[in-house]
């Protein structure tokens, strides 16, 4: 358990310190704009930092998992996506792992019974929480961009009007906000639930959930319950896009919480497995056409091999060779 | 049985009985604490001191997995670590599949270990931490700065009992990455972890051995080149006395228009050669212009499972020798792992192959475009296209005491996605076919586990569990539609599927896809046919042996 609660009372700690330090020591300008500058700084460097750190590596090999028929003969017909032989079927099998987790929604839970007998049952939940999840978040960051802009861009209002469209509430109430908070309670509790993943679940693993969790949370409970005055957060937040070092106004201490956490989030972020958000990107097993033998692949450091040839070979079995009447190469 | 493995209702009961993490039954302890114990059945025997010699690779002593001390050599973590660092910065793939895996868990009942042992360190997400916790306590950056909080731990010498025993519980099979969201291949870290291993020692004879045979012979069973021959020539005299047809396969004969390479099981092994009488005959059916060599006598690599530069070193001599006979392009038999190696690496490490043409088939005139750089062919492409072009004459009644179903080898399904072409031949050479279910075929389908090298007497117990998966699957099949033949086209499983359908699925037997396209090839002069290529009656051919499936 301590592997939870951990990462548990780390968020809590983190959650408590911009909201004593706002409330009793007057720190509202290092919350409120020294951190988020840095951690910006931070999650674009790391970020681009670790891409870099990824891309400049070589590829040596091509090693798509092939997982539908190959291009071959004309009355064969190619999975163009699970097994792409060229450029742009590569690039809708990447796209469909990013915008769809198309493997994830292959998923499968293999169960043992009596007998002994192996039955695999379908398994679409793990898919359809990560979905929910990592889809409402984008939405909800996008439309945040109505704290960065004066007027929304017409895409995001768009975005936002969506979000909103069960417009019964004051105020109105998003969509998103329930769904992310659905999707993180599930995988919160997959974690715990199923003993599989509750072996492998490791505390950097519950510690995003969390802090993701408290993010939210913070966010809600300034909409929903404590309707924070938005003018002053959208005032500071619209200096901080325009690169503005103005100390900030009157805002409650719950927005700094939500703020903190998300610029622990953001400096945690490069350094995390949260970076998958790029990796996806380039996995070597998704990312390249299965057309190796059409195609030659070139390993930029290919070592040279001393292999046995042929005249060595020779030379150790030429009698045997000519007693079997194989030709050889000198008599 | 083999000693080295329990009785099955041993092991039914064990399945039955046990609490296994597979079951829902989580250890009471973390994965790290769980101890290492190696006994009869678990591990396999390590390189012998004179093959290590021979391949110059490290630490050549006598040793084993039971012992407490495994002589590992001086400064052994230093080796490991710059080797893991070397590696990483060669490898993106390795760099990435340590850094992004979220632990997820969708890969954690995919794989063929875990779901016949419920081991938790079979998951392939475990087998993957066994070494990401190494690397993120001796690596910087990531999430070092909080030690204990992203589960990291010590090289220790338990760390490499550990590593030798899970990487030999893998057999690079890629079933894992079909599931991953990000592809993470455990075969990738498999293959690293294994180049580790041997650079302090910690190996398998059975792969080495082989590899060693390879370098000298031109083949993994170390048959010298006048028995190589002699071997084939004993199976064109079979064929002559099952079918009057006398076949005339020549042997490093420059000029000849295909080179044709298959691994050396085919030609030395049962059930393997019969499926290289079903080659013999196809070739003579069709009159090709081919010859076989007998210093690249080896399709199969087991370089594989040792590093990316033994690897090499072995497939070199296919386009050695190639060059040297002056032939147009390579006809590859029925293998897998040398598919994966011939498709995803060859060109890479030891094209261009631009002495060779791109291969065009002299009966159809079919252009093998999806061949155009490499110039190899697998036969059953190649049978495909010549069935297609109706340029054979096949019975396939000859085939109706068979009631088959097809497994697809692990790396002809994910490492070159190659499905159809197989099942298209099949269908046409015989008239019982039935899928297994499908979460068990195609992309994915279960390893016959003993792949990667892991085929050997003394690791029986970890394979008939391995393999319980697949045997499972052809039980169903079984069941459901009385299958006794088990079609394959990978040489490891025609080696290792007896074995497990003999001990899961007695009254199963395994064959060659081409065994079955000998069978079922009309040869012009034969003599009437009433046996197979085994010497099994046909069914309907005489009075009494009617199957009327």
């Amino acid at each position: 358990m301590k592997k939870v609660l951990m990462p548990l009372l780390m968020v809590a700690v983190l959650a408590l310190v911009p909201y004593l330090g706002v409330t009793y020591a007057g720190l509202g300008y290092l919350f409120g704009v020294v951190i988020p500058y840095a951690s910006a700084v931070v999650l674009v460097g790391g970020f681009l930092f670790r891409l870099a750190d990824w891309l400049r590596r070589p590829v040596p090999f091509r090693i798509p998992t092939t997982c539908g028929q190959e291009r071959s003969f004309d009355w064969i017909r190619q999975n163009p996506v699970e097994s792409p032989s060229n450029f742009w079927q590569t690039a809708v099998r990447v796209l469909s792992e990013v915008l769809l987790f198309r493997s994830l929604f292959r998923n499968t839970k293999a169960e043992l019974h009596g007998g002994p007998k192996l039955a695999y049952g379908s398994n679409k939940w793990l898919w359809l929480g990560g979905l929910a999840f990592h889809w409402s978040l984008l939405v909800i960051v996008l439309r945040h961009a109505r704290f960065f802009f004066i007027m929304m861009p017409g895409p995001i209002q768009l975005i936002d009007d969506f979000d909103r469209f069960l417009d019964v509430t004051v105020p109105a109430f998003y969509l998103t906000d329930a769904v992310v908070l659905a999707a993180v309670t599930f995988l919160v509790l997959r974690r715990f639930q199923d003993a599989k993943v509750r072996v492998i679940s490791l505390p950097t693993d519950f510690f995003p959930l969390f802090l993701i969790s408290g993010i939210v949370l913070a966010g809600v409970s300034m909409r929903y319950v404590t309707k924070v005055n938005v003018m002053p957060v959208k005032d500071l937040m619209l200096r901080l896009v325009q690169f503005g070092f103005d100390p900030p106004a009157e805002i409650g201490a719950l927005f700094y919480v939500h703020l903190f956490l998300v610029c622990v989030l953001m400096v945690y972020f490069p350094f995390s497995k949260l970076m998958h958000m790029g990796g996806i990107f380039l996995s070597p097993t998704r990312n390249l056409p299965n057309n190796s033998r059409e195609k030659r692949h070139v390993n930029p450091w290919n070592p040279d091999i001393k292999f046995r040839t042929y005249a060595e070979y020779e030379d150790d079995y030429r009698e045997k060779m000519k007693k079997a009447n194989l030709p050889v190469e000198k008599q | 049985m083999s000693k080295y493995a329990p009785k099955v209702t041993e092991l039914q009961k064990e399945f039955e009985e046990k609490p296994s993490l597979l079951k829902g039954d989580a250890p009471d302890m973390p994965w790290w604490d769980i101890p290492v114990e190696f006994r009869d059945g678990n591990w396999c025997f390590p390189g012998k001191p004179e093959v290590l010699e021979d391949l110059g690779l490290a630490n050549p002593r006598k040793w084993a997995a039971t012992d407490e001390d495994w002589k590992l050599p001086e400064g052994w973590q230093k080796t490991i670590r710059d080797g893991l660092k070397s590696r990483l910065k060669r490898f993106r793939s390795f760099k990435l599949f340590l850094d992004i895996c979220v632990r997820c868990g969708a890969c954690a009942d995919k794989c063929h270990f875990f779901l016949g042992t419920g081991d938790p360190k079979n998951m392939p997400v475990l087998r993957a931490e066994l070494i990401r916790s190494v690397y993120r306590n001796d690596f910087p950056l990531a999430e070092k700065i909080l030690k204990g909080f992203s589960g990291s731990r010590k090289l220790t010498a338990e760390v490499i009992k550990e590593w030798h025993m899970y990487f030999h519980q893998c057999t690079e099979c890629r079933r894992c990455s079909v599931f991953c969201p990000f592809g993470i291949d455990t075969a990738e870290i498999t293959m690293m972890a294994r180049e580790l291993l041997n650079l302090i020692g910690v190996n398998n004879n059975w792969i080495l051995a082989p590899v060693s045979n390879c370098n000298r012979t031109g083949n993994h069973l170390g048959i010298e080149p006048h028995t190589f021959v002699q071997n084939i020539e004993s199976l064109v005299d079979d064929i002559e006395e099952l079918t009057g047809v006398k076949v005339e396969p020549t042997f490093n004969r420059k000029g000849a228009e295909v080179l044709f390479i298959t691994p050396s099981g085919d030609v030395f092994g049962d059930p393997g050669v019969y499926t290289m009488m079903g080659y013999l005959l196809l070739f003579h059916h069709i009159g090709l212009d081919y010859t076989i060599s007998t210093y690249a006598s080896e399709g199969g690599n087991f370089g594989m499972f040792t590093s990316n530069e033994m690897m090499k070193k072995l497939n070199a001599k296919m386009y050695h020798e190639a060059k040297r006979l002056g032939v147009k392009w390579i006809l590859g038999g029925e293998c897998g792992h040398m598919w994966r190696v011939v498709h995803q690496y060859m060109n890479t490490m030891n094209g261009p192959a631009d002495f060779l043409e791109e291969p065009v088939s002299p009966i159809t005139g079919t252009r093998f475009a999806n061949a155009k750089a490499t110039r190899m062919v697998h036969i059953a492409e190649f049978t495909a296209d010549l069935i297609h072009h109706k340029k054979l004459k096949l019975d396939p009644k000859r085939n109706d005491h068979l009631r088959t179903t097809f497994h697809d080898s692990c790396n002809i399904a994910r490492g070159m996605g190659m499905f159809e072409e197989p099942r298209y031949v099949l269908r046409n050479v015989c008239n019982t076919f039935h899928e297994m279910p499908e979460n068990t075929i195609r992309e994915q389908t279960f390893c016959c586990g003993s792949g990667s090298g892991l085929n050997t007497e003394e690791f029986m117990d970890i394979r008939m569990r391995g393999g319980f998966p697949r045997a499972d699957a052809v039980r169903k099949v079984r069941e459901k539609h009385r299958t006794n033949s088990l079609v394959t086209i990978c040489a490891i499983d025609r080696a290792s599927l007896p074995p497990l359908m003999k001990y899961w699925n007695p009254g199963v037997s395994v064959y060659g896809l081409h065994e079955l396209v000998g069978n079922a090839l009309v040869m012009q002069g034969e003599k009437k046919r009433t046996e197979d290529l085994r010497e099994d009656p046909m069914a309907g051919v005489e009075e009494g042996e009617g199957d009327e499936a």
